[in-house]
């Protein structure tokens, strides 16, 4: 599966590459509309492409994602995909309740997080060691809260609460207690 | 002059409160009240900049999230509230060409948004009452955490900024329906009708085409007040909810938080939020944009009607868009996620970008136009929303929203992106116009000072986003205090960025101060002394 990194990192290169066309766009704007030029009046058809151009792209970045970033799939459909693993989590009073024995995944293994919450709404998110996320969700008390997580790459993961439930979440930090380690007879990269 | 005599005085001695209406005092108050929230706003938004690259002594956890609490509704209610609503009180009746319908309430509306700002406000100071503005279920009611008492009065604060906004909402609908004394009679129901949108829908389906019979401004205006009251309903409603918990609290019964479920009263809550954030903001602002672009350029509005449209379009979809607030909700439906939270969103690119295009193809049409201060504004607020919508189509995105929701990237380049440099610059490009037809031709102290202020304004606000951006990017979560240094380096940068933000405010404040003098400042809130429904003093 597409690590979520990568996903990012496009996601940097493609928006930071429309910020800078849109900025030089409108100053180029800003520049002309003080000057004089014969062409005053935009034709209907341009009004027209514009039109097509942002539905073209409203209706197809979802579908290029679905197509493309694996956990979406994954994500719909999990109630019908059967997990290698099950992690049942409990939270209340700001304090995670983790498996009594260690989260141990080997690389390539489906994980389903199911997360219950016995007080307020918290998040679930899973951390690298560098700080960037992997993914998330939220934490709703009286229902179902879970997650399935393609996960390949070893090493280990932090938990953290990633929603605000009073002061006290802050520290609601469960640092390296998910392990993956590579499949046997396999070599990290 | 000397500097002491302008300060006092006002640039060349030019305002003179006396001679201003009424209609033109209540405006003033309003932008006066507006403007000093939003200086409380930018204060607070530094102190949680700085805090987010060191925590500071004097504000600890609790602080902090109390400051984070009363943010972002001291900036909506405090502030830009307070500029819209006085703004559009006095543009309906200048549009329509009749007199608001009651000055009185118009000024009722502008106390009780003062003084329901400074009650909340005052509550999340000194009690530290601090469930954020999400209030996620049952957050607002956990009195382990939240003083019970600062709750009441933060809660009494919202209530009365929804008072007064129930009361603008009835001042506008009033004055587009009304028909004022000595004036022929007017057609009510066809008026709302037109402003609604509802006789352009009717035409649709009807070979007989009928004649808008407000214009397009007023229409927006209309149709964004819509959502304006609706949303004042949910909050309103969810205020009480709140308080009978806390009134039972206070009273020894402490009721069952599971009685309310969390998932349902996330959908309400979100439901009625977009109606601002996805609602009235989106309508007004384009419907702003419209106003600023026929005004600034002297030309018809470019496709006039595909603009009315789409202003009908964007007040339907803000009513089916919340599910993009739930998609790392697993409990919620995946077709509400996908149908609500994915392509309904996505029709506000399309909204917002014929907006944008509607509006750069009038100003182009009567190029050459001279760079004047609302022009520049204009191009600011017009800039920041073409930033701030993609940004925030790409979190409503079921994929992206996983490894994005409740980073710094929401807050960053979507959140603060738009208000700041798209809402406030808009509004700015206003102020800046309306400013000499509300003063009788006050003057400007100084050029230079308003340069400084766009240029501050437009980086510092674009700078905080993408620095915040990166660091969500990174990981960096919001509304969350971070201890050992961890995004430091994006902090710092956006920190410096909104010091840019405060010298522009700061800029603008004192420009605004010099030209109309402290004694006229003082003015604007003594009684007028013409009677006249009039907008400004006859000739």
């Amino acid at each position: 599966m597409i690590d979520s990194k990568l996903v990012l990192w496009g996601q940097t290169v493609g928006y930071t590459a429309y910020v800078l066309a849109v900025m030089a766009g409108m100053a180029w704007f800003a520049y002309k509309v003080t000057r004089d030029g014969s062409l005053k009046l935009i034709p209907n058809w341009v009004f027209h492409t514009v039109v097509g151009a942002l539905v073209t792209v409203g209706v197809s970045l979802h579908i290029v994602t679905h197509e493309t970033i694996p956990w979406k799939k994954l994500d719909l459909n999990r109630a019908h995909i059967a997990a290698d693993k099950t992690f049942d989590i409990r939270v209340a009073a700001h304090k995670f309740t983790l498996p009594a024995d260690k989260m141990t995944i080997v690389a390539g293994e489906k994980v389903l997080f199911n997360v219950t919450s016995d007080d307020l709404t918290y998040g679930f998110g899973v951390f690298r060691p560098d700080q960037s996320m992997l993914f998330q969700m939220q934490v709703l008390p009286g229902h179902r809260n879970d997650l399935l997580w393609h996960f390949e790459v070893p090493g280990l993961y932090t938990i953290r609460s990633t929603e605000y439930s009073g002061p006290k979440g802050i520290q609601m930090i469960e640092k390296d207690v998910i392990e993956v380690v590579e499949k046997a007879g396999e070599v990290l990269p | 002059m000397t500097f002491l005599q302008t300060l006092v005085r006002g640039t060349k001695d030019l305002f003179k409160p006396d001679t201003l209406t009424p209609m033109q005092k209540m405006t003033l108050r309003f932008v006066v009240v507006g403007l000093l929230w939003y200086g409380i706003a930018v204060v607070e938004g530094m102190i949680m900049r700085v805090s987010l690259v060191k925590p500071l002594p004097p504000f600890p956890p609790g602080h902090y999230y109390a400051i984070l609490t009363a943010h972002p509704l001291v900036g909506i209610f405090g502030s830009t509230y307070s500029v819209v609503f006085g703004a559009f009180l006095f543009l309906v009746p200048f549009l329509m060409k009749k007199p608001l319908w009651s000055i009185k309430a118009a000024n009722w509306t502008c106390g009780l948004l003062a003084v329901g700002t400074l009650t909340f406000w005052g509550a999340a100071f000194i009690s530290h009452y601090a469930p954020l503005y999400t209030l996620y279920w049952p957050l607002p009611a956990d009195f382990t955490q939240f003083s019970v008492v600062g709750g009441t009065f933060f809660i009494l604060g919202i209530a009365l900024v929804m008072v007064g906004t129930a009361l603008f909402v009835i001042n506008v609908f009033k004055t587009i329906t009304y028909t004022p004394a000595g004036f022929p009679p007017q057609p009510a129901g066809a008026l709302l009708a037109s402003a609604l949108g509802l006789t352009g829908l009717r035409s649709l389906f009807s070979r007989e085409k009928k004649e808008h019979l407000v214009s397009l401004p007023v229409a927006a205006i209309a149709r964004g007040t819509v959502d304006t009251a609706l949303n004042a309903g949910i909050i309103l409603f969810t205020g009480v909810l709140i308080l009978v918990y806390m009134v039972a609290e206070l009273s020894g019964h402490s009721l069952k938080h599971s009685a309310v479920d969390a998932l349902l009263y996330k959908n309400w809550f979100w439901w009625g939020l977009d109606l601002i954030a996805d609602g009235l903001v989106l309508i007004y602002v384009a419907g702003t944009w419209y106003l600023m672009a026929t005004l600034i350029s002297g030309k018809k509005l470019f496709m006039e009607n595909v603009a009315r449209a789409a202003l009908f379009v964007e007040m339907v979809v803000s009513w089916t868009v919340w599910s993009h607030h739930l998609m790392s909700d697993q409990a919620q439906p995946g077709i509400l996620k996908i149908l609500s939270g994915e392509m309904v969103t996505a029709f506000e690119l399309i909204t917002q970008g014929l907006a944008f295009t509607i509006t750069l193809v009038t100003l182009w049409s009567a190029r050459p136009l001279k760079m004047t201060n609302p022009l520049k504004f204009l191009l600011g607020g017009l800039l920041g929303f073409a930033l701030a919508v993609p940004a925030g189509i790409m979190q409503a995105d079921l994929g992206l929203n996983r490894i994005l929701h409740n980073t710094q990237w929401i807050v960053g380049p979507h959140v603060h992106v738009a208000v700041l440099v798209g809402l406030t610059m808009t509004l700015y490009a206003a102020v800046y116009y309306l400013l000499p037809l509300l003063t009788n031709g006050a003057e400007l102290y100084s050029q230079k000072l308003v340069n400084l202020h766009f240029w501050s304004h437009l980086l510092g606000g674009i700078g905080m986003g993408a620095f915040m951006g990166m660091a969500g990017l990174h990981g960096m979560l919001r509304r969350t205090m971070y201890f050992n240094g961890e995004f430091s380096g994006y902090m710092i940068l956006a920190a410096l960025s909104g010091s840019l933000l405060l010298l522009g405010f700061l800029a603008f404040f004192f420009n605004i101060v010099m030209s109309v003098g402290l004694r006229g400042v003082v003015g604007i809130f003594l009684p007028a002394k013409l009677n006249t429904k009039d907008l400004v003093p006859s000739a």
